[in-house]
Parts: structure tokens; sequence; C-alpha cells
């Protein structure tokens, strides 16, 4: 993230400078995300392979209509090289996603409240005054349509694209699959009434694959950008913190 | 031979190659012990947090125009033993409850004697480890009242049910804690939407432990037995799909 307090104003970094740019805790959060992430969706597919029907409200099961069905109930809805374990197994992928779902349950409401007592949320990710006009935000679109990503110092803030995505996946996806986990338990169901917030535990079941689905999409965006906007200069950023920023051009 | 490796074919087989090496990656983790065990538990602490922050709070109960048409059947279907054929044939008229082990009076409960005790109704959700819900009528007297008739040694820690019927070639079982035993909304069932189970739902008596899932609901409980620990008994994890498949043995989650 961008540390314009790091910087005096009167030293403005430009292109090539070596810069400080994402805080500990957000790298560690980042890696710890990544990792976290990963087997949850793939232990999760693979839970979804033991009944690949979704549907909305309190119940639902084989004998009621289904919004979403996935392969036959006989066949694989996901293969293989998608889940954990690579094999069917509905008991391991359990094992997996309910020991790696503390990881979210416990990181992502300590970051959110780091973000906001550090003011990285209010600071870097927060929509600044006028970023959300309509003139602004069609700028934007066509500038990353056309892969003209910021250099020098303006590729230190975020554009309104990037905070979307960020702002969307750290305040609507990660609540949102964190809650209707906690939903789809009974035991946890009965102490706190997560389920009908939702519509009931089979619509809360449905909004976690889809929230699932958002971070999928959320990924790939993620990891293509990376690999445009110069995946060395972008890893090291989020390995070491130092960010070397792009030159100008002329 | 000369390989041309630009950036983006190396990134390309480094993406291929790591994701290769995590796939064979989490299977040899999927079945080394210690990352296994540790896995487990921290799945373990779902129960300490629900006991936390809900203690015996009671699962969600519905009105019956919320219940699901047709309740699926799910497990074993019919027991099919000569001696459960039998007691279908006679409905149940001969079939008694046992309740044994650590107890001051074991007991054989007829059908006639759960129906006269004070009875549950409740329209619960049942959740299977599938992941599909049904919701449904349940009634019978709750399982406390059967234990307290019978009296728990003090040394009693786990309640155990014995079931008629076998899968794999397992008998089934299953097995809960005191404090869900004495959970006002666990009851020993035997009638569902407002008629005597059906052979499929578990006849004569299946248990009903609303927050966890289905495969602790055991059906044809024939025998009830309370123990000091569940080692020592079949696979020593407390169930079938806790000995033969490794679920967890608290399936709150």
């Amino acid at each position: 993230m961008a540390h314009q307090n790091d910087t005096p104003a009167a030293s403005q970094p430009s292109g090539g400078d070596l810069v400080k740019r994402h805080r500990l805790s957000t790298r560690i959060w980042h890696w710890l995300n990544a990792l976290a992430i990963f087997i949850m969706l793939m232990s999760g597919l693979m839970i979804f392979n033991a009944h690949p029907r979704l549907y909305w409200g309190e119940f639902g099961a084989n004998p009621d209509a289904a919004w979403l069905e996935i392969g036959s109930m006989e066949g694989i809805a996901f293969p293989g090289w998608l889940t954990i374990p690579s094999f069917y197994s509905l008991a391991d992928a359990r094992i997996w996603h309910l020991a790696f779902a503390w990881i979210l349950l416990v990181g992502a409401p300590l970051y959110l409240i780091w973000s906001l007592a550090n003011r990285h949320l209010q600071r870097d990710l927060w929509f600044a005054r006028g970023e959300l006009r309509p003139s602004r935000i069609w700028h934007d679109i066509t500038q990353h349509a056309r892969l003209r990503l910021p250099t020098g110092a303006a590729a230190l803030n975020y554009n309104v694209l990037q905070k979307t995505a960020y702002l969307g996946v750290l305040l609507v996806l990660l609540p949102l699959v964190i809650l209707t986990g906690l939903a789809m338990s009974p035991g946890f169901d009965a102490a706190v009434p997560v389920s009908s917030w939702f519509g009931g535990r089979q619509s809360a079941r449905s909004l976690h694959f889809i929230a699932a689905a958002g971070f999928a999409l959320f990924i790939a965006v993620h990891l293509a950008m990376v690999v445009l906007a110069g995946p060395f200069n972008e890893v090291r950023s989020m390995i070491t913190g130092r960010y070397r920023l792009p030159k100008e051009r002329v | 031979m000369r390989i041309v490796l630009n950036r983006r074919r190396l990134l390309g087989t480094g993406a291929l190659g790591a994701s290769g090496l995590m796939l064979s990656g989490c299977d040899r983790l999927n079945s080394n012990p210690a990352f296994r065990s540790a896995l487990q538990e921290a799945g373990s602490w779902h129960e300490g947090a629900h006991r936390l922050i809900g203690g015996q709070a009671l699962a969600r109960e519905y009105a019956p125009a919320d219940m699901s048409p047709v309740f699926r059947v799910n497990g074993t279907a019919d027991p099919a033993t000569a001696d459960y054929n039998a007691h279908v044939g006679s409905g149940f008229a001969r079939w008694g409850l046992q309740v044994g082990g650590l107890v001051k009076q074991p007991l054989a409960l007829p059908l006639s004697a759960l129906q006269a005790m004070q009875q549950r109704v409740q329209i619960t959700r049942h959740d299977c480890v599938e992941g599909w819900s049904a919701i449904g009528q349940w009634q019978g007297p709750q399982l406390g009242q059967v234990l307290s008739l019978a009296g728990l040694l003090p040394t009693a820690k786990f309640i155990v049910f014995h079931c008629a019927d076998t899968l794999e070639g397992h008998p089934y079982y299953e097995s809960i804690d005191l404090a869900d035993a004495f959970h006002p909304q666990t009851i020993l069932a035997w009638e569902m939407n407002g008629k005597p189970l059906s052979v499929g739902h578990g006849a004569p008596v299946r248990l009903r432990v609303e927050r966890q899932l289905g495969y602790k609901h055991a059906k044809y409980v024939m025998r009830i037995e309370a123990r000091a620990t569940l080692a020592g008994l079949y696979g020593g994890k407390g169930g079938f799909w806790e000995d033969n498949r490794d679920y967890q043995w608290y399936a709150g989650i």
C-alpha cells in the first residue's frame, strides 16, 4: 500500500525508484490468506461433490427443486485436479476445510480491525473524494482495458477498479463466506441464528458457493494483473514490501 | 537441442509444475498421520467454541408450513435382519429398548412405555453431512427422562446407541456426550410427521440430537449403553462413520 506519510512531499519518488509499499501486516495476511483461500476453495469443491445441488430456502434435498446442479448425482461435479484431496473423500475434505476455516475466521476480523486502526483501509483502500464520479470510473476502466497501467508515483495509489476489487473481497466476500459457513453449522446456528439472516440454511449454502466463485474470479483477475504489471516486481513487493515504481512513459 | 525459456513460458511452466506439486503435496499431507491429527485437533476446537457461545441453546424449531414435502430416506433403508423383520411383522409389540451399561437400574422399555412417558414434539431441520437439509416433525420422550429412569452412575460420560442395521458389514452405532444427552431437544423419536416412524426413517425409535449432523441421529435404536469411554468399542471412535470414514465425532459443524 502507499505509504505517502513515509516519503516527504518534497522528494516525490519517481519511476525507477525502489519504494516501501506493503506493510508487514498486509504481507503476512496476504500470504496466509492465499494459502487458506486455495485450501478452502479446493476442499470446498470436494465437499460440494458430496451433494452437487444448490437450493434456496431452509430445506433442500434430492426430492426438492435445485437452482443449480453440476454433473449428475452419481458422477463427480469437480475433477480431482481441482479438489483436496484429489480422490473422493468428503471426510478428508472436511478435515482440511474445518481446520483452515480458523485462519479466515480469526484472521479476517483481526486484519479489518488492524486496518481501521492504522488507517490503511480509510487512506489506501477507501474511495477518495470525487473518485466515484462516472467520468473518472470510465477513465479508469478504459485505461485498464488498454493496459495503460499507472507509472511513477501514481502507481503507489490504487485506482477505482483496484479499490473496488480489494474492498469487495475485504468487506463483502470475506464476511459473506465466513458467516454463510457458520450458518451451515447446526451447532453454531443453534447458538447464533446465522442461517435465518440469509433466508435459511440452504440459501446460506448457495451464497457460500457464490462467494467462493467470487473469490475464484478475484484470484483469476488478480493473478492476470500481477503478470501484466510485472510479476517479479509485484511478487517482490508482497514479500519484501519494496516495490520498484514503473518508469514514466515517454 | 536448445530450449528457449522466455519469461512467459517460464511462468507458465512454473504455474503448471506448482499446481501439480501442490496437488500431490496435499494428498501426501492428507495421508501423513501427524499433519492429519494437527488438522483434526484444529477442527475439534469447534465443539468447545459452540459450547462456549451457545451453552445448551436450542436448535431452531419451525412451523408446520415450513416442513419438507418429502423427507428423504438416507443411510440404511431397511435393516432386513430376521429379528428386525419379525418385529416389523408384529408391529414392534414384543420389542423392548434395552438401557444398560453404567446405570443403577438396567431397563427394557416396550414401545408403549416410551409412548406413555411425557412427550416432546419438535419440528426441526435435519442437516446431512453431505449438505442437504430436510424439515420434519418428531415426537418422543426426552432421552434425559429415560436416562434418569435408569439412573446414570457417576462414571458414565458417554451414551452409546446400538442399532439394528449394519453398513458395509459393520454394526451401526453412534454416541453423544452427557451435555447432548440431557439437551431438551434430544429425544427418542417414535413418531415422525404425525405417524409412527416408518422403517425407512428408523422404526421403531431413532435418536434426534438436533444440534448435530444427520449421521449422529441413529436409526433403529435397539440398545442404549452408558459408558465411561468410547475406547474399546468397535473402532473406538464412537460411531460407524467415525470408525470407518474418519468423520468427526462432534458433528455440530
